[in-house]
């Protein structure tokens, strides 16, 4: 295979695109993909303070990698979950890929700085370690971003991740949730502004600009995440992509195109106001964040 | 040629040469879902396999807490 641009040998095949690239067209690819993300949705611009959430996996490291690049400013904050096996790797990929590059990596551990872990907190609900999980980790982005004086909190949420939400979204027809699913959201008070610049990257893609820039990262899955609703969504986009490639992209950015805006929130607006334990606003009495948190600490102490 | 598979991690043996589209067809991989990996370097659908090579497949998809703004009663 040759690449489409240079006509050299290629080392990556991508069927939506039909094309193949070699190394150099590849990482070019990449960055227009992610300069047409932020100068779509006006993400940010130059001399923003830019706060990547980093996980350590593909994703956010080359999220982080890719804004560099580009010339944006852009510090790192890893949320320790406290999974054993895991979370010890993951962060020891963020910490070295940050001092390769020399760049500010910011830490906040549950256990240590917010009382629990992870797996603690899914006994205590008993619910999905994932729930916890993503609501743990959306808090302390946030509070970080708005706490530290960041612009914009920027996920490494891919192509594939933005089609398995909708994929669930539209199965459950859940319209708040479609409403919510957008690449940028607007800050408003007591929430950060809040970004997705790989939506029009998929994972393989992510995972090859990895690869090919020499950016360890955790490969292995999450334990607490196997055999989880999104990745079933995931793998049956991945069986339609292989039978007509370009579906999974076709289906988000034809969402994003010409759905999204029907499903603008309508209805009684809900008065929010200040959770009394960390201030983000909430419709009831205590925000999610700090509901997890007051029931997950007592099974620990 | 010895296959790195992953999730679980586990290396199976596979006879050679064959292309990496026709390994990963043998191991019923979805190309979408994974990188194959030789050394350091990425291979292409139609790259030849030698019968000695040590080969990674890679798979790319990760999951967990989905979306990151869906979850109900995290944003006004």
């Amino acid at each position: 295979m040759k690449c489409r641009v240079c006509r050299g040998p290629a080392v990556i095949d991508l069927r939506r695109h039909n094309a193949n690239f070699c190394p150099e067209h590849f990482v070019a690819h990449c960055e227009e993909q992610v300069r047409r993300a932020v100068r779509h949705f006006a993400m940010f611009e130059p001399g923003d303070r830019v706060l990547v959430a980093v996980s350590g996996g593909k994703d956010s490291l080359a999220l982080w990698d890719l804004l560099v690049r580009l010339g944006y400013t852009a510090d790192g904050l890893y949320v320790g979950l406290g999974i054993d096996g895991y979370s010890d790797e993951s962060l020891g990929h963020a910490r070295a890929y940050a001092a390769r590059r020399d760049l500010t990596l910011h830490v906040v551990d549950l256990a240590t700085d917010l009382g629990f872990t992870v797996p603690e907190a899914a006994t205590a609900t008993r619910r999905a370690p994932c729930g916890a999980c993503g609501l743990s980790k959306r808090h302390v982005f946030n509070r970080y971003a708005l706490d530290h004086g960041y612009d914009v909190v920027c996920t490494g949420h891919n192509l594939d991740d933005e089609a398995a939400v909708l994929l669930g979204n539209v199965l459950h027809w859940d319209l708040d949730a479609l409403a919510r699913q957008h690449p940028a959201l607007p800050a408003a008070p007591g929430f950060a502004r809040k970004v997705k610049p790989l939506y029009r990257l998929g994972e393989r893609e992510m995972a090859a600009y990895c690869v090919l820039e020499r950016i360890h990262y955790q490969v292995d899955e999450c334990p607490m995440a196997t055999g989880n609703r999104h990745l079933a969504y995931k793998e049956s986009l991945n069986a339609l992509e292989l039978r007509s490639p370009g579906s999974k992209a076709a289906f988000l950015f034809g969402y994003l195109e010409r759905a999204h805006g029907t499903f603008t929130r309508g209805g009684p607006t809900v008065a929010l106001q200040p959770c009394p334990g960390c201030g983000t606003p909430t419709p009831g009495d205590e925000c999610a964040f700090c509901r997890l948190q007051r029931r997950a600490i007592p099974v620990t102490s | 040629m010895k296959v790195l598979l992953r999730n679980p991690r586990r290396e199976v043996e596979v006879p050679g040469p064959t292309t990496v589209g026709a390994l990963l067809a043998r191991l019923d991989c979805n190309p979408e879902s994974v990188l194959v990996i030789v050394g350091d370097e990425l291979v292409t659908h139609d790259a030849v396999l030698a019968d000695d090579a040590s080969v990674e497949i890679r798979p790319v998809i990760s999951g967990g807490a989905g979306n990151a703004d869906t979850a109900p009663g995290t944003r006004s």
